[in-house]
């Protein structure tokens, strides 16, 4: 640029070419150590998570790139699961048109508006092969053309204070070969990518699941011992169960099944063989003991031998002179001799190549494989850093789906939206609706909505009321636990009280040693629905925006601070809460308890009555038939609604005075002041009827 | 509940029992003096005399409970009497002090008893130790292991025992055992003990207040067998023991080969459930083993029956081996296949639990059932949903097809949701239109299920439902505004057939716009026609008038006429341009009304009011329209069409301006009956029709009526105008400015979870609340139904049964009373 400009100056003045061309030179060389590429947004990584952000930010038009130290994207998916069976179900059958509803039964793709981009058109086995999804990965970003840099490490991330930055500093992104890149935002995707080690005497004798073979043949004859319960360590047994001796699983903890926890990420019982052969006295095991008290002591015939680090300690001998707990306690289980150990300990995120200025922690005690973020999935320690994708796992570890595809594809949109309004002003979107399509609202988001459904009790629709509540604003999938910065993120008001739709298993239901099949589990009565235990609709209700403080001390096991009031539908067993009775009619009551209005719909001949007798009207006449949009009906309907006793034959009406009969008048308010109206019905006629 | 029933048990008692004594028809406690007591003592009855001073208070907390005893003992057999000890007759049971009086019982004249009163504490405490002296051989105290394991081996072979525990003599368990020892003494060893030790030694755990044996001793051979037992699950109520008497007197177990829903035993007649344990020839034996230790299981709890199913003549599913009858009456009976013993004794166990807490239940509803539709649309669509619409006349769209069909043909689109009540009630009138355009339109009726295709609705912008968005080649699509009915959409669909405004080119085209030859078969939906007037050049005002024709698409038939000879348009009509004309066709009038400066809005504001009428027959359809106008209603309630005259006398007065302030309308009761309804909120006795009423809606709600003696002329209405404006009548009545609360409350989830947490009853329950829902939550598990979320149809079906419980019980006990 300096150097066109400059070009027809040339031969008129001398002097202006040296100043030309001075910035061109000064930037050329300061190439070498000062950063000058400048991306608003940096995506680390094009795995699923990046490539998803990738997806969002090339959607909004924004300045943005993603890194990839690999060749292709999803370089994880080209090793790894090692026996290359995904668990992630790929569902391609619901008997569902509804696409949305669709996706809470594909775990697999990513979100876009292509419906050819959809992962049941990459495989069709219901647990898909690895490769599939490297190959959906390389679609994704090509058809696309989502801009990633591959082949490109970057080995270290700094920050760089600036007060012009977005966010009071830029990122400083340095590559392989030392060309820096500043950023404004940085997004993490780099998923988790170290093997998890544990150290103690003799952990050098054990196979890596990342490095163990898995040909079948090299353990025929063999006593194998994993380390490690998880998924992981099961598949691994899994390959190998029919052609070892036995296989015995040591780890700290018991084994957490999936169906039981309904966490994801415990033992599928697509991996869980071993447990059926060692339930059913096949020589197989598992045990339980803390891997850090443990040596593993090699004889001279090349077995191995568990003893404690204790033993090893006590006497400095040579191998075969190690104390072994069976000397001591000659029932000892593990006191034979294992010819293979295997580590299937699982993965922690690479905190190496993040400056200490960035202060990414570890998150705590019980996740500390993850880097600490909020529940927006910013980090703690620096602003702008938000971690994406499975190493954002730290929020929802072992509760919800955000470590998975099928999670924090929406836990990404969610830090997309939180974006766009924090940087450019598009506030979070939502729709406005009139009060009476509240109900309906809610039920179509239940009975469709993945995001709700996948990511359960993280993040949660919003309904924001508006003034007099006569109008409401929806919001989809926020961060629930960010809810008392809701107007801040969203750049949306709530001041007039709002709703939160939340999806929740039972209070007592998941856990390990939880009795998932116990006699009469479910709940089929509208008044017990809160005591439901598969995953259901829970609505929460609150008159003000809750403070941080009430978000941080909210009752143990809630997902939210105590609302004003709360309500369950009732579990369905076909997740389909669009009964009349069972479902909207007792979600409508309770919307209308805490509104304080009645939210039925009326036919236009109700409307018409109230109209011209009651100085006000319900919400349905007001906003329909008012504005000359009232529901007429039809004369079946208005046969039904004779015979229900909601309605009444004014034509059939004998000219007598005083022959008021049940008019629909009396439903609402006049007739019987404050008090609600008794029973409309005939109830004998109507419980024929049913 | 409880006391009326036992009302009728001791009926049933005095019927088998009193004919042997005499039966006093005095309720009232007798006083008599010493002497003359001792004279009314009969041989062989049992009197109970309480010796009192003659000075001493008339009433006393004893004597009130003596007082209440009477009628019960006279039951019996017993007469009670207050003997009061006068000076001159002394008698050695008149004590010295005053509180050193006692109670006596006598059988003729011979002492049984002295009781201090102190023992009789109260009713139940006499009755239950007059009884328990009187009953002295038929019922055994005892205090040790030894005495039961004595009486029992003594007995073996030859009677059953009925052995209780109660607390202490005297207490309302001990009344009840003693009132069937009175019956049933002859026939059971009754046992009695008060010592904890001997329960807790028979194996009885979590003892409370008392407990119940039936010890089955008579069909004990072997003296070193032990007779089996029975514990009454029930709590101990004289109507308990004896229903749980007579279920260990009826056989064990019974054979039958009829049908059951006609078998009928003494248990269904005590409320207890049938269990049929299904035979065929080839199982017999065995079948015979289970049904007997089932039989055993369910001993006082249901009747089981072994039915011989070869020798039947119902018939029976293939596969079921268990029938179940209730004892409601009516109920009908449930064919099971149940592999497992104890799955019958928990079904059993499950349904006599359900209706031990629904009897509770109902008794503490009140107020209306929460889980009832009260909403008018979504009740109606249910009700109708088995009905097959003709939505073959309609095309559904879906998320491949919506863009290729809405392209290539002008279509009319519905966007609704399955599961939503008033979509779906929009959806008949739709399908109505289809039927009605059926042939005809070159417009294509589609919808679209926005429950199936999501994605579709929301990118077409529908977020509420229903919508129905017509799509035309080269235009935006256009809402439809209007009644979701189906004459209305009709009319939309009708006039969209025409661009709005129409292009008009000739003065002769114009000429025919006005008159309605142009657009004849549309005249029908629109009865007014707007032609704009424009000069070629007023290209401005053109524009408005255009865009205000395209707001109104649907609701009227506008034209624009703009060419050179406009002139002569405008002169015929003495009219300067910019200007519209309005052609009312029903009339035959066509009004003038300059444009000058006049925007969209303003257009579209002029046309809209120009639709209004100056009398109009008021309908559900088009009253919004006029409530717009936020003036007080003038209504002519009319039985059939108006009264000319009547009509003519209103029209004057408009034309006179002398009802601007108001909105004169007349309702067609035959047209739109919902008028009756109306009236009657009006008036409390309805004057014959026509009747002139004006309603204030919009400040205060007064409503008055003109006088019905009165003509409808001119000046009478005037003159009460005037009135009513000037404040000098009084309203017939103010309509209620209520507003529109929740019909019904809500389940208060919050305070059960918060009563769960606690373990403790909330403090206040919302008033429709059951109390039994919140103390259930311990048990919960096992009251729900095995079978997961049961169909809306079933959950209803309990209610309904809940309700009826009460009634069916009631005929229970009524069948108790024939047993006796």
């Amino acid at each position: 640029m300096g150097l066109s400009a400059a070009a027809p100056l040339w031969g008129p003045l001398g002097l202006l070419l040296t100043v030309a061309l001075h910035p061109a030179l000064s930037l050329r060389s300061a190439r070498a150590w000062a950063p000058r590429h400048h991306r608003d947004y940096c995506v680390l990584g094009a795995g699923p998570a990046g490539l998803q952000m990738a997806y969002f930010l090339q959607r909004a038009g924004r300045d943005y790139v993603v890194f990839e130290r690999a060749p292709g994207p999803g370089s994880f998916f080209t090793r790894f699961p090692r026996h290359r069976k995904l668990l992630s179900i790929n569902k391609r059958y619901t008997g569902k048109a509804n696409a949305e509803f669709n996706l809470r039964h594909d775990w697999n793709s990513l979100l876009s508006h292509d419906p050819q981009l959809l992962f049941r058109h990459y495989s069709s086995a219901y647990f898909p092969d690895a490769g599939d999804m490297v190959r959906y990965l390389r679609d994704f970003a090509d058809k696309l053309g989502l801009p990633v840099l591959y082949n490109t490490t970057i080995a270290h991330v700094t920050l760089n204070k600036d007060r012009r930055a977005w966010n009071g500093h830029y990122f400083i992104l340095t590559d392989q070969k030392g060309q820096a890149y500043q950023c404004s935002v940085l997004l993490v995707a780099t998923g988790l990518s170290v093997p998890n080690q544990v150290d103690f005497p003799g952990s050098e004798y054990v196979d890596g699941y990342e490095s163990v073979s898995v040909d079948p043949e090299d353990f025929v004859g063999q006593n194998v011992l994993i380390l490690g319960r998880g998924n992981s360590a099961f598949e691994t047994a899994e390959n190998i169960l029919g052609v070892t001796n036995f296989i015995h699983m040591l780890s700290r903890s018991r084994v957490r099944l999936s169906w039981a926890t309904h966490y994801v990420g415990d033992l599928r019982a697509i991996n869980n063989g071993l447990l059926d052969t060692y339930q059913l006295k096949s020589l197989d095991g598992l045990l339980e003991s803390d891997l850090t008290d443990l040596a593993i002591v090699k004889d001279r015939q090349g077995k191995f031998h568990i003893t404690l680090k204790f033993f090893l300690e006590e006497n400095n001998q040579s191998a075969d002179a190690i104390t072994l707990p069976q000397d001591e306690s000659d029932n000892f289980a593990m006191r034979v001799a294992y010819d293979r150990v295997i580590r299937c300990l699982g993965w922690n995120f690479n905190f190496s190549i993040f400056s200490k200025s960035l202060r990414l922690s570890s998150g705590g005690e019980f996740s500390k494989k993850y880097p600490l973020v909020r529940a927006s999935y910013e980090s703690k320690g620096s602003r702008g850093l938000f971690v994406l994708g499975t190493a954002s796992h730290s929020v929802d570890y072992r509760k919800s789906a955000g470590g998975f595809i099928h999670g924090f594809r929406y836990t990404v949109r969610a830090v997309h939206r939180l974006l766009e309004q924090r940087h450019h002003d598009v506030p979070w979107p939502s729709t406005q609706h009139p009060i009476t399509q509240l109900a309906s609202a809610i039920i179509r988001r239940v009975n469709e909505a993945s995001g709700l459904y996948q990511m359960f009790s993280v993040l949660a629709d919003v309904v924001l009321l508006k003034e007099n509540a006569t109008a409401f604003e929806y919001l989809e999938e926020f961060p629930m636990r960010m809810l008392a910065q809701l107007e801040s993120i969203t750049g949306r008001q709530a001041r007039h009280g709002l709703f939160v739709i939340n999806m929740e298993y039972g209070k007592n239901f998941s856990g390990p040693d939880k009795d998932v099949f116990f006699y009469d589990r479910s709940v089929g009565h509208t008044e017990d629905a809160w005591q439901s235990n598969f995953l259901h609709p829970v609505i929460y209700y609150y008159r003000h925006l809750p403070t941080e403080q009430e978000v941080r001390f909210r009752p143990a096991d809630w997902p939210l601070p105590r609302p004003t009031a709360i309500h369950h539908i009732v579990e369905d067993f076909l997740t389909d809460w669009t009964a009349p009775v069972g479902h909207i009619l007792p979600l409508r009551r309770f919307l209308e308890n805490c509104l304080d209005t009645d939210l039925r719909s009326f036919y236009a001949e109700s409307c018409f009555l109230f109209a011209l007798t009651r100085q006000k009207l319900p919400p349905f006449c007001q906003q329909g038939y008012l504005r000359t949009q009232g529901l007429m009906g039809t004369e079946s309907l208005r046969q039904h609604g004779v015979e229900s006793g909601l309605l009444r034959d004014y034509a059939a009406v004998g000219w007598r005075p005083g022959d008021s009969g049940q008019q629909p008048g009396s439903q609402g308010p006049g007739r019987q002041p404050l008090a609600p109206g008794p029973p409309i019905q005939h109830f004998d006629g109507n419980k024929e009827e049913l | 509940m409880m006391s009326s029933s036992f009302n009728v048990f001791r009926v049933g008692i005095s019927f088998v029992m009193m004919c042997i004594f005499y039966k006093s028809a005095v309720d009232a406690l007798p006083e008599l003096s010493p002497q003359k007591f001792f004279s009314t003592l009969q041989p062989g009855k049992a009197t109970l005399a309480y010796f009192c001073q003659a000075d001493s208070p008339s009433t006393s907390v004893f004597l009130e409970e003596l007082n209440e005893a009477v009628k019960p003992l006279q039951d019996y057999g017993i007469s009670v009497a207050k003997v009061n000890c006068v000076t001159e007759e002394t008698s050695r049971y008149c004590g010295k002090e005053k509180d050193l009086m006692k109670a006596y019982l006598f059988r003729g004249n011979i002492l049984l008893r002295e009781f201090p009163t102190d023992t009789l504490f109260d009713v139940n405490a006499i009755i239950a130790h007059v009884l328990f002296a009187l009953l002295f051989n038929e019922v055994k105290y005892i205090n040790t292991l030894g005495d039961l394991q004595n009486i029992e081996n003594a007995l073996k072979g030859k009677t059953n025992i009925a052995f209780s525990y109660v607390r202490a003599i005297g207490t309302p368990e001990h009344r009840a055992v003693m009132e069937a020892a009175f019956v049933y003494g002859t026939t059971y060893q009754f046992v009695l003990t008060t010592e904890i030790a001997i329960l807790e030694s028979i194996g009885t755990e979590d003892i409370e207040y008392a407990h119940f044996y039936f010890f089955h001793c008579k069909p004990v051979s072997d003296l070193t067998q032990q007779c089996r037992r029975t514990l009454m699950e029930q709590p101990l109520t004289t109507l308990n023991i004896h229903r749980f008497i007579k279920t260990m007197e009826a056989p064990l177990l019974a054979e039958v080969a009829e049908d059951p829903q006609q078998v009928s035993t003494v248990h269904l007649q005590l409320g207890l459930p049938l269990v049929f344990i299904v035979s065929r020839q080839a199982t017999y034996e065995a079948d015979r083993t289970t049904a007997e230790w089932v039989a055993w299981r369910l001993l006082g709890k249901a009747g089981v029956l072994l039915l011989l199913r070869d020798s039947l003549e119902v018939d029976i599913p293939e596969h079921a081996n268990v029938i179940f009858k209730r004892a409601e009456e009516g109920m009908p009976v449930e064919f099971l296949v149940l592999h497992d013993i104890d799955l019958i004794i928990s079904r059993v166990e499950s349904n006599t639990h359900m209706k031990e807490t629904q009897e509770y239940e109902d008794n503490d509803m009140e107020g209306p059932d929460m889980d009832i539709q009260d909403d008018e649309v979504a009740e109606t669509v249910y009700r109708d949903r088995k009905r097959q619409l003709p939505l073959e006349l309609t095309v559904e769209l879906t998320e491949e097809t919506f863009n290729a069909t809405v392209t290539a043909s002008d279509s009319l689109v519905l966007f609704y949701a399955g599961w939503q009540a008033v979509s779906m009630a929009f959806l008949q009138s739709y399908v109505d239109v289809a039927v009605k355009l059926k042939g005809t339109s070159t417009l294509l009726l589609t919808r679209v299920n926005c429950a199936d295709w999501s994605y579709v609705c929301t990118k077409q912008n529908v977020t509420d439902f229903p919508v129905v968005k017509m799509y035309k080649e080269g235009e935006n699509p256009v809402s439809y505004a209007g009644m979701l009915g189906t004459e209305e959409l009709l009319k939309f669909i009708q006039l969209n057939r025409i661009s709005c405004p129409v292009n008009i080119t000739s003065v002769q085209g114009a000429e025919e716009f006005l008159s309605g030859e142009l657009y004849k078969d549309l005249i029908t939906y629109s009865r007014v026609s707007v032609l704009g007037l424009f000069s070629p050049t007023m290209t401005t005002a053109k524009e408005e008038f255009t865009e205000a024709g395209k707001h109104l698409k649907g609701c009227v038939i506008t034209g624009v006429y703009s060419e050179e000879d406009v002139l002569i348009l405008s002169d015929k009509h003495a009219v300067t341009l910019p200007a519209l004309l309005l052609a009312r066709h029903q009339e035959g009038k066509i009004e003038s009304i300059p444009l000058a400066n006049a925007h969209v809005q303003d257009i579209v504001q002029i046309i809209t009011n120009a639709l209004l009428e100056t009398f109009p027959e008021i309908t559900v359809e088009n009253l919004p329209t006029y409530l717009r106008l936020k003036k007080p209603l003038l209504i002519l309630f009319s039985d059939g069409s108006i009264n000319p005259q009547h009509k003519k006398a209103i029209l004057t007065l408009v034309k006179e301006k002398h009802l601007d302030s108001l909105t004169p309308c007349w309702l067609n009761i035959k047209n739109t009956p919902v008028g009756r309804g109306i009236l009657q909120v009006y008036f409390d006795a309805l004057p014959p029709l026509p009747l002139l009423v004006v309603v204030n809606l919009h400040s205060g709600g007064q409503v008055f009526a003109f006088p019905s003696d009165q003509a409808v002329s001119e000046q009478n209405l005037l003159l009460w105008l005037k009135k009513v404006e000037a404040g000098l009548e009084s309203p017939i009545t103010i309509l209620p400015a209520q507003e529109w609360k929740p019909p019904l409350p809500a389940y208060d989830f919050l305070s059960m979870m918060d009563a769960a947490a606690s373990q403790h009853p909330p403090k206040k329950i919302p008033e429709c609340m059951k109390e039994t829902d919140v103390q259930e939550n311990g048990e919960q598990p096992e009251e729900k139904s095995a079978i997961r979320n049961e169909p809306t149809g079933t959950l209803r079906i309990k209610h309904w049964s809940r309700s009826n419980w009460f009634g069916e019980a009631k005929k229970s006990f009524a069948y108790d009373n024939k047993e006796l």
